[in-house]
């Protein structure tokens, strides 16, 4: 409970330091916008050119982007800014994050909360009420708790992927942007449905990685469709567990990662 | 009490080194190699060493940073990297090259913000921000945002916000760089203070000496990761032989060749009418009376050996 308020004040810290630069903050909260509004265009695009994608109508495809959308932007929301972990080894900013009484993820993650993301988050919500109401879904209990978990689950899996490739500082210091071929990478792959990519990299990316659980699975269990490619309909139900999984290796790589810390020379 | 304990204290890095044009070979340099030391409670001790003496590494496995390569270390009874948050609340550390305030909000907020990470109540908080306000002279910019601040202010509210929460042991890593005179002053003169309590233990590494000869008693220096001293300021001079210098003008020029029991002639300028010898001993007397003897003398003086020399031939040995 005493940690709580610890971050509360944390993250108050980060709202008084952001109203020293109220228009910078207004302007991009704005701007922001916009992201979310171009992963659905590019796919309201997309349907211009065919009324099917690998079999896929457009309310469904919709669907499968929104869930992604969620999903991306509460994890992004949240731990976004955890890429920032880079610099803060680089310059050994770590240590002053490392000399306090808190976790460091969570020091972390509330020193740099995102608010200026914030109404991008509610942009994808309203995207997701919206396209679950164009698809003509046969709601039963299940669907009506998969609806409100899948997003919080992909939310889970991205913040874990986040992590990871903000880990990767630790071992090694100028990994840059390679990182965000998995998280913005992973977004753009979980907006369309897994049947248009192929060979390896669907393999990879789907299942190795775990993606296709994000958007495609669920998506399918919501609308009572039959896997194209051939997987059962409960893997539509474990999107939770694949994100707890892949939540639990970040977790120890973290812990790895931070041991690892080597500081700069002061 | 025992409040600090290293043995066998290590921390290696691995670096890589271009060998030709692509390839890179791994080389380990232990930056800490092997520091054995006990401080108790309410010392105040000197770290001192060159660059890359490894003083930070030590401080940073002290605090819970760095994790330790090999070896044990323990402050207040912990293990700093497992049981880091919860030695967080018992210690202050202060890194002079980095600060942890907010740095664009104004200090007084940064305070109070540190109140609830430290879970401090507010009455203790309270009484130990007057008293850091009062020694610190801190009322006049407590208002400003910490971007605004000038070096020697932050320091001092570094200083501050590294004592709100009341910790046993503080941690200083080179409080007084880049600081000028009066701000200086104003940092040595309020750890004194802070230390003649005998609550607080302190770890300073410094490369201004005179940090150490106004507040440590014990000074530990190392090189190249090693101890290489460990004790007051006076057993070191002992130890290296640093000497009293005697320096005198004389009526008549010293003759060449000249030489007395229980001091070395080191130089001789002024066409030898000033003459500056190394005493070999504690007594300056017989000296002073064999010279007296040769000629009258028209001036003397002792110079105390100066600790910065010291230190200089400790380093390049």
């Amino acid at each position: 409970m005493a940690e709580l308020r610890a971050y509360a004040a944390l993250l108050g810290g980060q709202w008084r330091s952001m109203m020293a630069y109220r228009a910078s903050f207004v302007v991009e909260m704005i701007t922001n916008i916009g992201g979310t509004a171009l992963d659905v265009l590019a796919v309201l695009v997309i349907f211009r050119a065919t009324p099917t994608i690998a079999g896929f109508t457009l309310p469904e495809a919709v669907l499968m982007v929104s869930l992604s959308s969620c999903a991306f932007n509460l994890a992004d929301f949240v731990v976004g800014n955890i890429d920032r972990l880079t610099s803060y080894v680089r310059t050994g900013m770590l240590d002053t994050v490392l000399i306090r009484p808190l976790g460091a993820l969570g020091q972390l993650v509330f020193m740099d909360l995102p608010l200026r993301k914030a109404l991008r988050l509610a942009l994808a919500v309203v995207v997701l009420v919206v396209a679950l109401g164009l698809n003509d879904i046969d709601w039963t209990p299940a669907r009506v708790t998969l609806a409100f978990v899948v997003p919080v689950a992909g939310a889970v899996f991205f913040a874990a992927i986040f992590v990871l490739s903000a880990s990767l500082a630790f071992w090694w210091v100028d990994s840059g942007q390679l990182g965000n071929a998995f998280t913005y990478g992973g977004r753009d792959f979980t907006s369309y449905p897994v049947p248009v990519y192929a060979g390896w990299f669907r393999a990879v990316f789907a299942y190795g990685l775990g993606f296709a659980f994000v958007s495609y699975q669920p998506a399918l269990a919501l609308l009572g469709r039959a896997d194209p490619l051939g997987l059962p309909g409960w893997t539509g139900y474990v999107s939770p567990l694949v994100a707890l999984a892949v939540a639990g290796i970040a977790a120890l790589v973290w812990r790895s990662g931070i041991r690892h810390y080597r500081s700069t020379g002061s | 009490m025992t409040v600090i304990r290293m043995d066998g204290l290590r921390k290696d890095f691995t670096v890589r080194v271009r060998a030709g044009r692509l390839r890179r070979t791994k080389r380990t340099v232990a930056a800490v190699d092997g520091i054995d030391l006990r401080i108790e409670r309410g010392e105040m001790v000197g770290y001192i060493g060159p660059n890359g003496a490894g003083k930070s590494t030590t401080l940073k496995m002290l605090t819970g940073v760095l994790t330790p390569s090999a070896g044990t270390v323990s402050v207040c009874g912990l293990t700093p990297v497992p049981q880091r948050t919860r030695l967080a609340l018992r210690i202050g550390v202060v890194f002079g090259q980095r600060s942890q305030l907010w740095w664009d909000l104004p200090l007084r907020e940064s305070f109070s913000l540190l109140r609830h990470i430290y879970r401090v109540p507010a009455q203790e908080h309270a009484a130990r921000l007057r008293r850091c306000v009062g020694l610190l002279d801190l009322d006049g910019f407590l208002d400003t945002p910490v971007r605004q601040l000038s070096l020697g202010q932050r320091m001092r509210g570094d200083l501050t916000a590294a004592l709100l929460h009341g910790p046993e042991v503080l941690f200083l890593d080179e409080p007084t760089i880049g600081l000028d005179v009066v701000s200086k002053q104003a940092v040595r003169s309020f750890l004194a203070e802070l230390g003649a309590t005998g609550d607080v233990t302190l770890v300073l590494t410094t490369h201004d000496l005179a940090d150490i000869e106004r507040l440590c008693r014990r000074l530990v220096v190392i090189d190249h990761g090693r101890v290489v001293h460990d004790g007051t300021i006076e057993a070191l001079h002992t130890r290296y032989g640093s000497r009293r210098r005697l320096v005198v003008d004389l009526d008549a020029p010293l003759p060449s060749g000249f030489t007395v029991d229980g001091a070395t002639l080191v130089s001789l300028e002024a066409d030898g009418h000033r003459a500056s010898f190394d005493l070999l001993s504690d007594e300056a007397g017989p000296v002073v009376a064999r010279l007296a003897a040769l000629s009258s003398l028209r001036d003397l003086s002792l110079v105390e050996p100066d600790i910065e020399d010291v230190v200089a031939r400790l380093y390049a040995s």
